[in-house]
């Protein structure tokens, strides 16, 4: 209790240094918003008015104390391009993202473990080098040229997945909350589920392949390192096949680096998110970070990018916790 | 490889899995509507307020809900909107508006001159946000009789008109807004236009459906959906897949690979949007010579030929062909020899070439960085040493508001409604916010041109200005954009020289 107890304070100062350096960060980057919005034949009074507007007349310290005061309270301001609020914009997207997210670890999981399994099973053999070769080109090609291939082949050459979007614009859908994937399962709606899976599989795709072969990659070398250890050699004396005593008696154990690596790659996995949503036109929360940045949506950005802290805080947080469970020594310390 | 059962059933569970999340309902486009990949997003539906009201990119869409007071042709030619008379009195103090008549909302409820007044009159007042009030507030006491407005002119703005037809001149409903607030109309928003919002998906789609009450001619396609595909390639492969009827902004080099294709066509149309490169009265750029030389080695027609594919067209001033106050007898003359001569006389040679900064966005506009690299090699055959540097566009705008470009900028300029003082007169103008030339003679030209009320002779001023601007070379003009758009053989597409894609002009071939 008082392990998670310190977890949660430490989360709070790391979201207080993360706010702090944000609202400094893009403050000092180049590029005005009142600048942006100027029309021709603008006055000086005219970019003062509008600097009123939005708030930007007073000192930096103000700005600042008016911001976080406004975030403690719930309120995270209005987004100067959208003109509407922050928080409620960014919970409207971000389940988008979440879902993509999940999904692309969902797929990083079924390819990287089971090509970790069959390398470990096969080492030292032509297949382990072919699983190695195919790890390393999965590693060395950046996410969003993995979206371009697939959109040339399943979109364009081979037209099975929708290139665009996260649902075909003319469906119309009964959801009540922003996780559409979620939800079209449970209402049993399978055709929006399937139409929803179509959107998101090539967008993540490109999300879990990096990742597939990072944990590929890891998982069999663990696997390797125990699968010599005595416990492992018992139970292949016992007479289990290679495959059950992978699964049955080395997995665990080796199982245990990978699922913490897991967690940090998961971050970098949502943080990918911004490039390849864009890409996909998929209307999730990176994408949305991408106008912001154009349009020097100060408010915004802002707000996406604590969202996003929140995000990766307590996905280590979980990280950490699981892993103390399923580690008796960290469990019983 | 030996297959087993389990093997085999394995196979073919994955291929049925692939199978099933594979072909998505709205893969293709149907032939029941016009599917358009376009290539921004919407950030709001309220076309008067914010910075979104004054993206040109955006104004195609706002066209398709709204209306504007006064409508304007693809041609850039003005024509009656929901005003169908317009003008101003004898000595200018007045003007007078008719009013379409049998105009209906969306929601079915009449167009009243109430209507118009109301959204005059919240353009003018500053809290409301819009980015134009500075051309809104110079009218005022507005009167209603019948189907006609009149209106005190508190200060004469010859373009007032013009600006009826461009950014924030949309006519809003009074009573609608009144009801539903501003966060009730961005969820629902209802105009007159040719078309009515049915579904919006930020950053994802609109779904448009044809507004039975129109009082233009009746669209074509009865449902049109715009999906947002910011990225060029998406766009490409939505065309090519034949996931969107229609799309724009490809890179010239895939545009000709497009309709290379048995089932695409395209066009490419000049638009409203000039290249140019600012020149800042500081450091070299103050020594005549150097400016003109600056602007002679420069091969704008080999730029447009090599780099551009032939699509675009070089400009001479900052006025295209299409613009009321253009002049064919203003050049810049392309001559790399009197150029060195010229920077001879100022003691520069390719030995000892003139140095100074250029800066230039990179990705912005179709080959911006690459025109700037090929402007810099002209210049260093006659003894000009261009450092580039590369900024992001917002940067650009931050530094040309605060008078601190670097000698030179590159930098488009859009004016959709043609008229000189969106052009000439804004980029030029010393005093303003958006010019980095501060030159007395230039500003005393323009002066007397904001307030001039005889038509005629305030073209012949711009041209006037137009002139000195050149034989000064205070400016570096470079091309008008011309924009792509590819389209299937099934439809007919027509350009607006504005940029603006508009469904409601485009029909089945």
């Amino acid at each position: 209790m008082q392990r998670i107890l310190i977890r949660l304070f430490t989360m709070l100062i790391t979201l207080f240094g993360v706010a702090v350096v944000v609202f400094i960060v893009i403050r000092i980057a180049p590029g005005d918003p009142i600048a942006m919005m100027l029309p021709p034949g603008a006055t000086d009074e005219d970019v003062a008015r509008l600097r009123a507007l939005y708030g930007l007349d007073k000192s930096l310290l103000e700005q600042f104390f008016v911001w976080f005061g406004g975030i403690i309270q719930g309120d995270f301001g209005t987004s100067i391009s959208l003109r509407q609020d922050v928080l409620g914009l960014v919970l409207n997207r971000l389940p988008a993202t979440l879902e993509l997210s999940l999904f692309a670890l969902l797929i990083a999981l079924s390819i990287g473990g089971p090509l970790a399994i069959w390398g470990a099973r096969e080492r030292g053999t032509s297949i382990e080098a072919g699983i190695d070769i195919a790890n390393g080109a999965a590693l060395s090609i950046p996410d969003f040229l993995w979206g371009l291939v697939l959109i040339l082949t399943f979109g364009v050459l081979i037209p099975v997945f929708g290139i665009s979007g996260r649902v075909s614009p003319r469906l119309d859908l009964p959801f009540v909350s922003q996780f559409y994937l979620f939800e079209s399962f449970f209402r049993l709606r399978f055709d929006l589920t399937k139409d929803l899976l179509s959107h998101m599989f090539m967008p993540a795709l490109a999300l879990a392949l990096p990742l597939a072969a990072i944990i590929s990659q890891l998982l069999k070398q663990s696997l390797k390192e125990v699968m010599d250890l005595d416990y492992v050699v018992l139970a292949r004396v016992k007479g289990f096949s290679e495959t059950q005593v992978i699964l049955r008696e080395a997995l665990k154990n080796a199982a245990l680096p990978t699922l913490t690596l897991i967690g940090v790659q998961f971050t970098f996995l949502i943080g990918g998110t911004v490039i390849i949503e864009r890409l996909f036109s998929y209307e999730g929360i990176g994408n949305m970070a991408i106008d912001a940045v154009i349009n020097r949506d100060l408010p915004l950005i802002q707000g996406i990018v604590l969202v996003f802290a929140l995000l990766f805080v307590l996905v280590n947080l979980a990280v950490d916790m699981t892993y103390t469970l399923l580690n008796p020594r960290l469990r019983n310390a | 490889m030996t297959y087993t059962r389990r093997k085999v059933l394995g196979y073919g569970a994955a291929a049925l899995g692939a199978a099933a999340i594979g072909l998505p309902t709205g893969v293709l486009a149907q032939t029941d509507e016009l599917v358009i990949a376009y290539n921004v997003n919407l950030p709001s539906w309220d076309p008067t307020t914010g910075p979104s009201a004054v993206n040109p990119t955006i104004q195609g869409l706002y066209q398709s809900v709204f209306d504007q007071f006064v409508a304007q042709e693809p041609d850039l030619a003005f024509g009656p909107g929901l005003l169908t008379q317009w003008g101003w009195n004898e000595d200018r103090t007045k003007i007078m508006m008719s009013v379409r008549e049998g105009v209906k909302w969306h929601d079915g409820s009449p167009l009243t001159p109430e209507d118009i007044v109301w959204s005059l009159e919240r353009a003018a007042k500053p809290e409301t946000g819009n980015p134009i009030q500075f051309v809104w507030s110079k009218i005022g006491n507005f009167s209603i009789e019948g189907n006609t407005i009149t209106a005190d002119v508190l200060s004469f703005e010859p373009t007032l008109f013009k600006w009826m037809s461009f950014l924030t001149g949309y006519v809003l409903p009074k009573a609608y807004y009144e009801k539903v607030g501003p966060e009730g109309f961005e969820a629902a928003p209802i105009g007159t236009g040719p078309y009515m919002v049915e579904k919006f998906e930020r950053n994802a789609f609109v779904r448009l459906k044809a507004n039975p009450h129109y009082w233009g001619e009746k669209p074509a396609f009865e449902n049109v959906t715009i999906k947002f595909v910011t990225d060029a390639a998406s766009r490409v492969a939505e065309i090519e897949s034949g996931g969107a009827d229609v799309t724009l902004e490809v890179p010239y080099e895939e545009y000709d690979r497009l309709i290379a294709k048995d089932n695409l066509s395209g066009s490419v149309t000049p638009i409203s949007d000039i290249g140019m490169i600012f020149l800042n009265d500081i450091e070299v750029m103050t020594d005549p010579n150097v400016r003109h030389a600056a602007v002679m080695a420069v091969d704008k027609k080999l730029l447009v030929d090599r780099l551009l594919r032939g699509y675009g067209v070089p400009i001479d001033t900052l006025e295209t062909p299409d613009y009321t106050a253009y002049d064919a007898s203003v050049k810049t003359e392309y001559n790399p020899e009197k150029a060195k001569e010229l920077l001879a006389a100022s003691g520069y040679s390719t030995d000892n070439p003139v140095k100074f900064t250029i800066q230039t966005t990179k990705g912005f506009k179709p080959k911006d960085y690459e025109m700037i690299q090929a402007i810099v090699g002209m210049w260093r055959k006659v003894g000009i040493e261009a450092n580039i540097e590369v900024y992001e566009i917002a940067k650009h705008y931050e530094l040309r508001a605060a008078d601190k470009l670097a000698p030179a900028a590159f930098y488009n300029w859009g004016n959709a409604i043609g008229d000189p003082t969106t052009s000439t007169g804004f980029a030029m103008y010393g005093p303003s916010p958006h010019s980095v030339w501060d030159g007395e003679d230039v500003i005393n030209a323009i002066n007397p041109l904001w307030g001039e009320m005889d038509e005629e002779k305030r073209i012949a001023g711009w041209k006037a200005v137009s002139k000195l601007i050149a034989d000064n070379a205070y400016v570096l003009p470079l091309i008008q954009y011309v924009q792509p758009v590819v389209h299937s053989n099934k439809i007919k597409v027509v350009p607006h020289a504005s940029g603006a894609l508009l469904p409601a002009l485009m029909k089945p071939s």
